[in-house]
């Protein structure tokens, strides 16, 4: 598998998430800035970290989601190349529109920064298969601005489709999201968008490996279709 | 976006001087119907709590003060619409309003 990790000022989750990929997929990840133009064909995987890009100014992703690399990622992933947003990363996905929704202040007005715990609502997607169906992860989360929102109509038809991927569970929801939602994903199953930081729960430095599902999935079925 | 607003001249320099004209506009966005709003819940606790009684509900949002190059009202309004729907607003979960000077 090939990994590609997106960089923009302010983000800071990259330097994880690239070494979650390489010891995760055997392989560093390359690394794309937010003014280029293309990401190589050869890229299976694209990821945008965490962090709080061009200062959360307007609203958090806001301006991250204009840059020019967000056009050559939403290209790859007409294409069908798997992209994954993290945190901020999710935020961005959302202001580009790769995902339906918004993600606002949490309602307790507060940056939480702690472990939840995540139920793994559809187990078949290419990130998730990894886990079993209601398998209930811990994840640690930190944000000031993960309280999911979309309209009623678009929520029971993503609801329908399996596009809650992930669910803050066992009373966890650190940010009052609709429907307890922490991870979404597109109707073509291949862009994934979570609040939670999977890359910080992977091995038994980090107290569990928890998170490591999400990476191994992705890099079996790139593997597979290789 | 057309307009160039990193160009746009100096308070100072405006209309009437070297021929340039300036349009001023404001935009508003607000938090759409329905959308919770914990910030605005926040505030109004806070008001209730400074002894401001009757305040029924506190909705926050932005507001935008920009400066156009150019004389065209019906082009300005254009652009300005355009950078809402671009920029400025989340239409997911905020309305916009622009006011021309």
């Amino acid at each position: 598998m090939k990994s590609a990790v997106v960089q923009l000022p302010g983000l800071n989750r990259d330097r994880d998430m690239i070494a979650a990929l390489t010891k995760i997929s055997g392989k560093a990840p390359i690394t794309v800035w937010q003014t280029e133009t293309d990401i190589a064909d050869d890229v299976d995987l694209i990821v945008i970290p965490g962090g709080f890009s061009y200062g959360d100014y307007l609203r958090c992703g806001a301006i991250a989601a204009r840059m020019p690399i967000m056009q050559a990622i939403k290209d790859k992933a007409e294409k069908g190349v798997k992209v994954l947003g993290v945190c901020n990363g999710f935020q961005i996905l959302v202001e580009a529109g790769m995902l339906p929704g918004a993600l606002m202040r949490n309602s307790s007005l507060k940056f939480v920064c702690k472990e939840v715990k995540l139920e793994v609502v559809n187990a078949e997607t290419d990130f998730t298969r990894a886990y079993e169906k209601g398998q209930v992860i811990r994840c640690p989360v930190a944000h000031h601005d993960g309280n999911y929102f979309v309209d009623s109509e678009t929520l029971a038809g993503m609801e329908d489709r399996g596009e809650v991927v992930f669910r803050y569970a066992d009373g966890t929801n650190p940010n009052g999201s609709m429907n307890d939602i922490a991870g979404v994903m597109n109707s073509r199953g291949n862009v994934l968008g979570m609040m939670p930081h999977p890359e910080n729960l992977i091995e038994m430095a980090h107290g569990g490996s928890d998170g490591r599902g999400i990476f191994a999935s992705a890099l079996d079925v790139i593997a597979a279709t290789a | 976006m057309k307009t160039n607003l990193s160009a746009a001249p100096a308070r100072f320099s405006s209309s009437n001087i070297g021929g340039i004209s300036v349009i001023k506009a404001r935009v508003t966005v607000t938090l759409k119907n329905g959308v919770l709003d914990p910030q605005g819940k926040a505030i109004e606790g806070a008001l209730g709590s400074l002894g401001f009684a009757g305040v029924g509900q506190v909705r926050q949002g932005k507001v935008f003060d920009l400066e156009l190059d150019g004389a065209d009202k019906a082009k300005a309004e254009a652009d300005l619409k355009a950078m809402c729907e671009k920029l400025l607003a989340n239409t997911v979960i905020e309305n916009y309003s622009i006011a021309l000077d």
